[in-house]
């Protein structure tokens, strides 16, 4: 069964997430509307992540080996200016597009196992992770025509 | 008539439910001039607040000499508040604007208006040329304009220039209004009349000192409060505000926790059973999830979040959950809040849930605050399209297209109108090389003001002013407007219920000084902007063909103006829209049927998430099949962006007197109105100032992490932990300085995700002692929500 492997694929994908919102944040202050959201974001990450760590404890993360080429591993520190701050918005916006299929796969896995736990779990936080991809795709597209043709 | 800066409100007039409102005329005449000396008398409408009272301004040799309320108008019936009866003096004030500056070695000097507009315009065609161009503009206008003078703005920005970067400083005062109509109804648009206070039974008041901002408003449910069968009556407030010592039941939240207030209200009502089940079938969407996202909220939880007592708030819910006529209105207290959108959603949602909407007494007013915000809103000089139309759909953008004989591409609409925080952004990042600002003084009233001031000096940035006086913000600008005001020009405005007033020109501007309009078109004009078959884009070239041009955008839009005309509208002033062939003398209230405008096709928005502000797409607005059912929204409570620390340990609030309008431009100009309220004040709980060790008129230092202020403190009603000060004050009066005293060099630069209204009431501060003010007492008004605790 795969199943570990794909809630601490998704376990881990959270946490990253939770990190590059954070950083984020931070890297752009001045865009307040960025650093307060993205903050806020990161602690629905962190809830994410925490919820799924009973189920990552039951299935046991029997998958030995680390999941691979994780998306969230492109981000390496937020960028400066209106170009960095979309470049950094798509690189969240690719992190949460990996959490958000992650969770439809988890939740397929977990109406194949009747674990109801589990589904409950998918299905509180899918929706927060759907959101926040519509979040960054909103504000990127405001975003994009200033950063890539007037500055 | 009694002295109205001592009896703002002035007698009473008691009545009845559902009797007519009493007349009661209010005059006011310059020293030695009697009614019978004015030549003639001029139509009008209130511009120092939304209420659109109805009245006429007396001219006597080519100057203006009183003002008198019409008895006819179906908004005042008479009546006039103390800024309208004293405000008027300043239109006359010696150092009015009267011939154009630029700035010339570093200095404004003065001009002709060839060589101003003629710098305008060279900048502007400089700016245009390269690619990209239209994003290098940036329009920043007001809620003090004429309708006609936005629209015009409107055109030449969207179909123009093409940028999307225009708004107003409604975004400062009503912006949450817009985006929670647009949020539940599907449009902008007040629900109610204001002839619901003549039939209610209950009276909500939402974060809305009414007292001092509508002030004839107030008058009318005061004369409800006094007469038979009187509303009961509820406030939300954490100032000892008029309403909140006339309230039944007072509740005086901590700062920034409106919705876990709301949530524990909407959770008792829901519990209780007080719901119209046959209504929320019918005409909602969301029933489920909002009563899940409530029920955690009891009042005890709710009670600790806000610090206020849970038997309070279940009064509160008691007494709007049992009323059958509700009126609630709401404003800053919730707009300029945490969770602004999401909070008035709550209050549309209260209405939805009870049925009270759409049948006398049970209606609802989503504020405004400036006498024009209506029409910034309505005709796209700020964050939407024109008549109401929805950005993300290609039929208006075509319509708009056809109407002004443009490509659609030509209006830019790949995303919403660029907001006002937005707009400084850019300017502060260098890609705004142009900002126009008409009518508004951003250098005292926007937050953050070193930051404001910071990016109006940038010597990259080409700032225009256009504005009656030598504001703050013109001490910035490369290039200063003289503009016409309220009584020198012609133009129509629309309160809050929907009311168009026509207002008059009278007199002439003084010097070269020019109606806004008419420095539109001249723009317009001298950059040649051209519709795609190279005739002049703007076709009209006075007011009333503005108007007409209007009306033609409207049709067949939510607010359809095409049944008034300034022909009409001087026969008889005050015409609520919609106004069409359908319904001639205009429409009293919206939704009656419990239909909404969430249609497709209609509506003005296909929403957003409240939580985050994402936008919804066409497929998923679609995929809920609105159907002409309303929305009702679920948040949960999140805390503020800035909350206290044992470094800042208060919060800090803004707002207003009944004796001041905005930066005082106009009625710090007003002797009457300025003696009243002539210098700012703090306001401090007893049980802080105790704990502190101020007194009554100490001076203190208010400080918050981006700025300070001195001023002497009045010990006022407001809750504990909360400190006020008024925003009105910054330095146009002061030619000798002084320490600082702006508010807003306080507030924090944060704003609503959904209507990107700046959160102005709450921001973490500390208050220090600097010296006894030796027992006098502080400048601050006795009336009204500063009125001494003792």
């Amino acid at each position: 069964m795969n199943v570990a492997h794909y809630l601490g694929l998704l376990h881990r994908a959270q946490v990253n997430l939770a990190g590059a919102f954070r950083e984020i944040a931070e890297g752009h202050r001045e865009e307040v509307d960025v650093f307060h959201l993205c903050n806020r974001l990161a602690r629905q990450c962190d809830d994410h992540a925490e919820r799924l760590q009973p189920l990552v404890d039951r299935y046991g993360e029997e998958a030995a080996d680390e999941p691979d080429r994780l998306h969230s591993e492109i981000f390496r520190g937020s960028r400066q200016g209106g170009l960095g701050l979309l470049r950094d918005l798509q690189d969240l916006y690719l992190m949460a597009a990996e959490c958000d299929i992650t969770w439809t796969l988890v939740g397929q896995a977990a109406k194949g196992l009747r674990d109801a736990e589990m589904l409950s779990v998918v299905e509180d936080c899918e929706g927060e992770t759907a959101i926040q991809l519509k979040w960054l795709r909103t504000r990127m597209k405001q975003a994009a025509p200033q950063a890539l043709i007037v500055a | 008539m009694p002295d109205r800066i001592a009896e703002p409100w002035g007698e009473r007039t008691p009545y009845g439910p559902g009797e007519p409102w009493p007349v009661r005329v209010d005059v006011q005449l310059a020293e030695g001039v009697a009614e019978e000396d004015v030549d003639r008398w001029v139509q009008t409408a209130s511009v120092l607040h939304s209420n659109g009272d109805g009245y006429e301004f007396g001219v006597k040799e080519g100057r203006i000499v009183g003002v008198r309320g019409r008895a006819d108008d179906r908004v005042n019936h008479g009546r006039l508040g103390p800024k309208d009866l004293y405000g008027w003096q300043a239109n006359a004030s010696p150092d009015r604007l009267t011939r154009p500056l630029v700035r010339d070695a570093g200095r404004l000097v003065e001009t002709d208006w060839d060589e101003a507009m003629g710098r305008v315009v060279a900048r502007s065609k400089e700016l245009l040329a390269g690619p990209g161009g239209w994003g290098k503009f940036g329009f920043y206008t007001s809620g003090q304009l004429f309708l006609e003078e936005y629209y015009t703005l409107g055109v030449i920005g969207k179909a123009g220039l093409g940028t999307p970067h225009m708004d107003g400083n409604t975004r400062l005062c009503t912006a949450t209004a817009a985006a929670s109509l647009k949020a539940s109804f599907g449009a902008d648009g007040q629900p109610g009349s204001y002839t619901d206070v003549d039939e209610c039974d209950a009276l909500a008041i939402w974060g809305h000192n009414v007292a001092e901002t509508q002030t004839v408003l107030w008058m009318r449910m005061l004369d409800r409060r006094r007469g038979s069968a009187p509303p009961r009556l509820l406030c939300v407030d954490p100032r000892m505000t008029p309403v909140a010592r006339e309230a039944d039941v007072h509740l005086a939240p901590r700062s920034g926790t409106n919705m876990a207030l709301m949530n524990a209200v909407l959770r008792e009502v829901i519990a209780r059973g007080w719901i119209d089940d046959e209504y929320i079938a019918r005409s909602t969407i969301g029933f489920d999830a909002l009563e899940s996202v409530v029920e955690p909220w009891t009042a005890d939880r709710a009670a600790e979040v806000c610090g206020v007592p849970a038997r309070d708030i279940l009064a509160a819910a008691e007494l709007v959950g049992t009323c059958e006529r509700l009126l609630s209105t709401v404003l800053q207290g919730f707009y300029q809040s945490n969770q602004a959108t999401a909070a008035a959603c709550q209050v549309n949602n209260l209405h939805l849930l009870r049925g009270m909407l759409g049948r006398p007494g049970a209606g609802l007013y989503q504020m405004n605050g400036q006498p024009t915000a209506q029409n910034t809103r309505e005709t796209g000089a700020d964050g939407d399209l024109p008549a109401l139309r929805n950005w993300d759909n290609e039929e208006h953008v075509q319509q708009l297209a056809e109407l002004w004989n443009v490509e659609p591409d030509t209006i830019p609409h790949w995303a919403p109108p660029t907001h006002a925080m937005q707009i400084f952004r850019y300017a502060e990042q260098g890609s705004i090389e142009l900002l126009w600002i008409s009518a508004t003084n951003p250098a005292v009233s926007l937050p953050e003001l070193a930051r404001v001031r910071a990016i109006l000096g940038r010597e990259e940035l080409f700032v225009v002013v256009q504005d009656l006086f030598p504001t703050e913000t013109a001490e910035f600008a490369d290039v200063v407007l003289p503009a016409a005001t309220w009584g020198e020009k012609t133009g129509t405005f629309t309160s809050v219920d929907r009311t168009v007033h026509l207002s008059e020109r009278g007199v002439d501007p003084p010097g070269e000084a020019r109606a806004d309009l008419d420095i539109f078109l001249d723009y317009a004009e001298r950059m040649d902007l051209r519709d795609k078959d190279g005739a002049p884009l703007i076709k009209w070239s006075d007011p009333e063909g503005a108007f007409e041009a209007w009306k033609a955008c409207t049709q067949g839009r939510p607010c359809d103006y095409t049944g008034l005309s300034y022909a009409k509208l001087r026969e008889r002033n005050g015409i609520q829209w919609p106004c069409n062939e359908a319904a001639p003398d205009g429409t009293e209230r919206l939704y009656t049927d419990g239909a909404f405008t969430t249609d497709p096709e209609q509506a003005e928005s296909y929403g957003h998430d409240l939580a985050t502000g994402a936008a919804f797409t066409e497929e998923e607005y679609k995929g809920k099949q609105p159907g002409g059912r309303a929305f009702l929204h679920a948040v949960d409570y999140e805390p503020s962006p800035e909350v206290t620390t044992p470094e800042y340990p208060l919060l800090l609030t803004t707002g207003r007197t009944v004796y001041h309008f905005h930066t005082r431009t106009k009625t710090g100009r007003a002797p009457e109105l300025n003696d009243a309220a002539p210098e700012v004040w703090v306001e401090l709980s007893q049980a802080d100032a105790g704990s502190l060790g101020i007194g009554e008129g100490d001076v203190v230092r208010v400080e918050s992490p981006r700025g300070r202020i001195e001023a002497p403190v009045r010990i006022s009603g407001i809750r504990e932990g909360v400190v006020f000060v008024p925003f009105h004050y910054g330095e146009w009066d002061r030619p000798d300085g002084g320490p600082p005293r702006a508010a807003n060099e306080m507030t924090i630069t944060a704003w609503d995700p959904v209507s990107k209204q700046p959160i102005f009431k709450v921001a973490a501060a500390r208050v220090t002692k600097l010296r006894s003010g030796d027992g006098e007492r502080s400048p601050a008004p006795v009336i009204g929500g500063s009125a001494p605790a003792t």
